[in-house]
């Protein structure tokens, strides 16, 4: 199979596929997030006039998702490939289709899909119309078109690839426990990550301090707030990723009520639509470039 | 004559959305084309995953002409007038007349409108109307304003095998289109529906959803049937599978021994949810065996091998997580889980799950005082019913929810008769699911919509209009359905104030305000369920206090509405309901149904009939004489100022049917009840025949009022006549 044999074949396959496709290719941002779509580069980015192609690995943090290194497939940490597009190409469906045939997935073996799945973070004030992308019956990429980040309309119109790496590793290299995977042609996945796996378990479940936590969400939502007022989008949107992280941090100790789940969530999206209101103020985010 | 074909091609369209965009396209087009006068032979519609298809068929070539007539200035007018009118209307002199009327000659404006051609028109119409179609849910795509499901690519649009052109979001129609995504390459040509429909099936789309379906059975049922199997029937998932292919072709796989002793819900649940897989069966109502049935959307090379070992193994790795689920879940009691209800709000005014398991606790309780059924089980079943949201599986598959508590109680050793009641308490699920049967399962099944009702409804979350966000008309169908089919005598007040009885503990934990944590000796149960019994009579009673009153009354009213709408089937009449409901006095439906039946039958009789004019004329004559007079007509006639024998006869027939008629209503005699109304009949025609009851003199003009007012309120004891409609 070219191209995609080990986990870290696959993220060089694909970026070199994408940065073909004029995208920048970014490495990870340095702040927790749950999804590569809260990177700024995909969050703030989809707002404003200015075209934008980005492609980057980002490590997703699922505090609740944590199985001690026991599940075949549940990890707290994994990793997205994440591919942002603005504004959408009109045959974005087929440049997609190409970068799973580079994986070395053939739609003529495969039975490739694109069934209904509609994109929503409550705690982004963002939304989007789009597909889980099927082979044979598993999942492999969410595509999504973006109609609105905290709570203002795209336009353009971006389209966003989200492929869960781990779990298309498995199904190219034909794994049943994601701790088997081969990341390299001397290591196995279990190796790099399954430590860490138990320990950020016991962390998130057992360890973690609620009233540190609880007082991190506080002191980020206040600084996100006064860099907001700054004028500072970026260094405010840090503040505003940092506060869902703890916020998910606490979800997964169990400590927040349902009500007070609501609550949470509609701070971090106050913070997120004030963060993409500074964004579309700042040069990148307001006007299209001078040339082109 | 011409023929119309669209299409309308986008990327993948939902596939619950397909059907009904499929017939929105083509009610938006049908009007548009009568709107202008373009009468058609045929018109058929089709949707797949990536298009909308509408063929019309014998247009005809042009609009029918039209002329109108119009009116205008006097002959001899000022010229300016004139001049106005001709112009206004694009005639010339000559193409007026002149018409008489009764004051002058007057010009008439004959304009004749030669029908437009029919492609022109379509040019214009379509667009239009593709503005019209609504999607549940659409998008923006970078084509300015315009929004549709998902990006729109193209538009293949022919009148008689020619382009229309028009220009709708962005894309220019055209003769062209795409087939299947793989299977196919390049654009197709097309003049009309026979070729296009043709060159599709080469080009691997099947274009008719119904033929999609078709196929999808036919092969499926032959590829299990050389198996020696059978696919279990799930139409459901049939029509959303064939809106996710072009191209159908049924592929069977392997599910691994391992996964076998899961229950069959949740080899079926998880198939059916994540992987859209039928799940096949050995014989008729057989068990489900370790094969299953997908629908791919392609022929694949390998003759669809690696396609059939994805989709196992993708399947393998969700049962290997129901299987986790499984076994960790059988490792806690479900008693054991259900403190932590306390943990899950169920509505934010109507208290956590913990408070409502005790109320079900409670009601059922009650419920089987009442209906002489098991009060202990019920109690245990209305414990354990909850429990198993907590379970993993029901966390992963939230519509096992019931299922799994049936088969976690079992395991915990639980007795039949409470793990069926836990399975079955959230039936009737829709109207034609079934309806629980087993004595305890009916009192949790009831005590759980009940509760719903009452608590919600104490909430303020009443549904209004088409929002019904609680699906209280469900919980509503549900306690009736259960009680007329299996025929519970239940007073409904009496039950919903238990409930509010059970509610004002909520919150409290301490186990002595719990009659459901009695020890569990049945004689205290027994006396606990008196209490609360009692209670909940004195407060149906009219003890109760204000608030809860107006939530018995509008639960007992809406019950009321639903029963109208479950009975229309049987051609029961709604407003028969209402005349007996609107009585006050009965809350017992399997009686009210009854009492409506009786009162159905009576009024289809000539007595009954008659009466109900009778009825009306009383009622007529005495509200123009209670407004004439300025007062009511109650009490009682006085015989000696009776003059006639017709006005003896009804005062004496009238004296002896109120107490006849309350006490045949008392036994449940209803049709007897109807019998003594209808020997009121004939002395009724009799007295209107005979007796004027605006008598000279004022003494006996009263007294004759009385006694209308005596026959009105005799026959509302029965029903409430003033709502009995035609």
């Amino acid at each position: 199979m070219p191209g995609a044999r080990t986990f870290q074949d696959l993220i060089f396959t694909l970026q070199s596929y994408w940065a073909a496709q004029g995208c920048v290719i970014l490495q990870p941002y340095d702040v927790e997030m749950g999804a590569g779509t809260f990177h700024p580069a995909t969050a703030l980015r989809a707002l404003g006039p200015r075209p934008w192609r980005a492609a980057y690995v980002q490590p997703s943090r699922r505090p609740k998702d944590g199985r001690y290194g026991e599940n075949p497939n549940r990890l707290q940490h994994y990793y997205q490939f994440q591919v942002i597009l603005k504004p959408a190409p009109a045959q974005v469906q087929d440049i997609y289709l190409d970068s799973i045939r580079a994986i070395g997935l053939d739609p003529l073996r495969h039975d490739i899909r694109f069934v209904e799945d509609d994109w929503e973070s409550p705690t982004l004030g963002a939304w989007g119309l789009g597909w889980e992308v099927w082979c044979d019956g598993m999942e492999i990429t969410q595509f999504t078109y973006f109609q609105q980040v905290g709570g203002f309309d795209c336009d353009p119109v971006s389209a966003e690839l989200t492929y869960g790496l781990e779990r298309l590793a498995m199904y190219v290299q034909g794994v049943e426990f994601v701790y088997d995977l081969a990341y390299n042609d001397r290591f196995r996945y279990g190796e790099v990550f399954h430590q860490s796996e138990r320990e950020f378990s016991a962390y998130d479940f057992e360890r973690a301090d609620t009233s540190i936590l609880s007082r991190h969400f506080a002191d980020a939502e206040k600084e996100c707030n006064s860099l907001v007022d700054a004028g500072l989008a970026l260094p405010a949107y840090d503040q505003c990723i940092k506060a869902s992280h703890c916020f998910n941090l606490l979800d997964a100790r169990g400590v927040i009520s349902v009500t007070e789940r609501a609550g949470y969530i509609a701070r971090v999206r106050a913070l997120a639509k004030a963060c993409c209101e500074a964004w579309l103020s700042s040069p990148q985010g307001a006007y299209a470039p001078r040339h082109g | 004559m011409p023929d119309l074909l669209l299409e309308l091609f986008s990327e993948e369209i939902p596939s619950r959305m397909q059907s009904g965009a499929a017939r929105e396209l083509e009610r938006l087009v049908v009007g548009a084309l009568s709107d202008r006068g373009l009468l058609f032979e045929g018109v058929r519609s089709f949707a797949g995953p990536r298009r909308l298809t509408l063929a019309v068929s014998g247009l005809p070539a042009r609009q029918p002409d039209v002329s109108e007539e119009r009116k205008g200035p006097r002959v001899g007018a000022p010229e300016k007038a004139i001049e106005g009118f001709l112009r206004s209307t694009g005639v010339t002199p000559d193409q007026c007349i002149k018409q008489p009327d009764a004051k002058g000659e007057f010009y008439v404006a004959v304009i004749r409108r030669a029908g437009r051609a029919t492609e022109e028109l379509l040019a214009e119409v379509l667009p239009e109307t593709l503005e019209q179609l609504i999607w549940p849910k659409s998008m923006r795509w970078n084509s300015g304003s315009a929004r549709w499901v998902r990006p729109l690519h193209s538009i293949l649009c022919t009148c008689d095998g020619e382009v229309v052109p028009f220009e709708f979001a962005g894309v220019t129609s055209s003769n062209r289109t795409r087939g299947h995504r793989f299977l196919s390459a390049g654009e197709i040509e097309v003049r009309r529906f026979e070729d296009y429909e043709e060159k599709l099936a080469t080009a691997s789309v099947v274009l008719d959803p119904m033929q999609r379906r078709e196929s999808i059975l036919h092969e499926s049922k032959q590829k299990a049937f050389a198996l020696g199997l059978r696919v279990i029937e799930d139409e459901a998932l049939l029509d959303e599978v064939v809106g996710l292919v072009e191209w159908p072709v049924a592929l069977i796989g392997r599910i691994d021994h391992e996964f076998m002793d899961l229950p069959p819900e949740v080899l079926q649940t998880s198939m059916r949810l994540h992987q859209k897989f039928f799940a096949l069966g050995e014989a008729e109502g057989g068990p489900i065996c370790s094969r299953f049935l997908v629908v791919a959307n392609i022929a694949a090379e390998d003759g669809g091998r690696e396609i059939v070992a994805g989709n196992e193994r993708v399947l393998r790795a969700r049962l290997s997580d129901a299987k986790f689920f499984w076994d960790q879940d059988r490792r806690h009691r479900l008693d054991t889980r259900v403190p932590e209800l306390r943990k899950i709000v169920f509505h934010a005014r109507a208290g956590t799950m913990l408070d409502r398991v005790h109320r079900l606790q409670s009601v059922a309780i009650v419920l089987s005082r009442i209906l002489d059924f098991d009060m202990e089980k019920a109690g245990r079943a209305a414990l354990l019913s909850k429990a198993d949201l907590l379970s993993g599986m029901v966390g992963e598959f939230p519509e096992l929810q019931g299922t799994m508590g049936r088969y976690y109680a079992l395991h915990d050793g639980e007795h039949d008769a409470v793990a069926n009641a836990v399975g079955d308490h959230y039936r009737p699920l829709g109207p034609s699911d079934r309806v629980p049967a087993e004595p305890v399962a009916i009192v949790v099944a009831l005590a759980d919509k009940i509760d719903t009702l009452v608590m919600l409804w104490r909430a303020g979350e009443k549904p209004t209009g088409s929002k019904d966000p609680f699906a209280l008309r469900r919980a509503g169908l549900g306690i009736i359905r259960i009680v007329l089919e299996n025929r519970l005598r239940l007073p409904l007040s009496t039950v919903l104030c238990s409930t509010l009885i059970a509610a004002r503990a909520d919150g409290d934990q301490a186990p002595e305000a719990r009659m459901s944590d009695c020890p569990d000796s049945p004689g205290l149960l027994g006396d606990a369920a008196s209490d609360l019994l009692g209670k909940a009579r004195a407060e149906a009673a009219g003890l109760l206090q204000d608030g809860d009153r107006e939530v018995v009354s509008g639960v007992l009213g809406f019950l009321a509405d639903r029963l109208k709408v479950a009975l229309r089937g049987e051609g029961v009449r709604h407003d028969l309901i209402d005349a007996v409901f609107s009585l006050g006095n009965e809350d017992d439906l399997l009686r009210l149904v009854a009492r409506v039946k009786a009162l159905d039958l009576f009024l289809a009789s000539a007595a009954g009939a008659n009466l109900l004019v009778a009825y009306r004329r009383a009622v007529n004559i005495l509200r123009i004489e209670e407004k004439r007079d300025g007062c009511s007509y109650e009490g009682e006639p006085d015989p000696d100022l009776l003059e006639h024998t017709e006005e003896r006869r009804l005062f004496a027939v009238l004296a002896g049917a109120r107490e006849l008629i309350q006490a045949e209503l008392a036994y449940e005699r209803f049709t007897e009840a109807m019998t003594a109304m209808s020997r009121l009949r004939e002395p009724v025609d009799a007295f209107f025949d005979k007796v004027t009851v605006n008598a000279p003199d004022a003494g006996v003009r009263k007294n004759r009022l009385l006694l209308l007012s005596r026959l009105r309120s005799v026959l509302q004891t029965t029903a409430d006549f003033s709502r009995i409609e035609g």
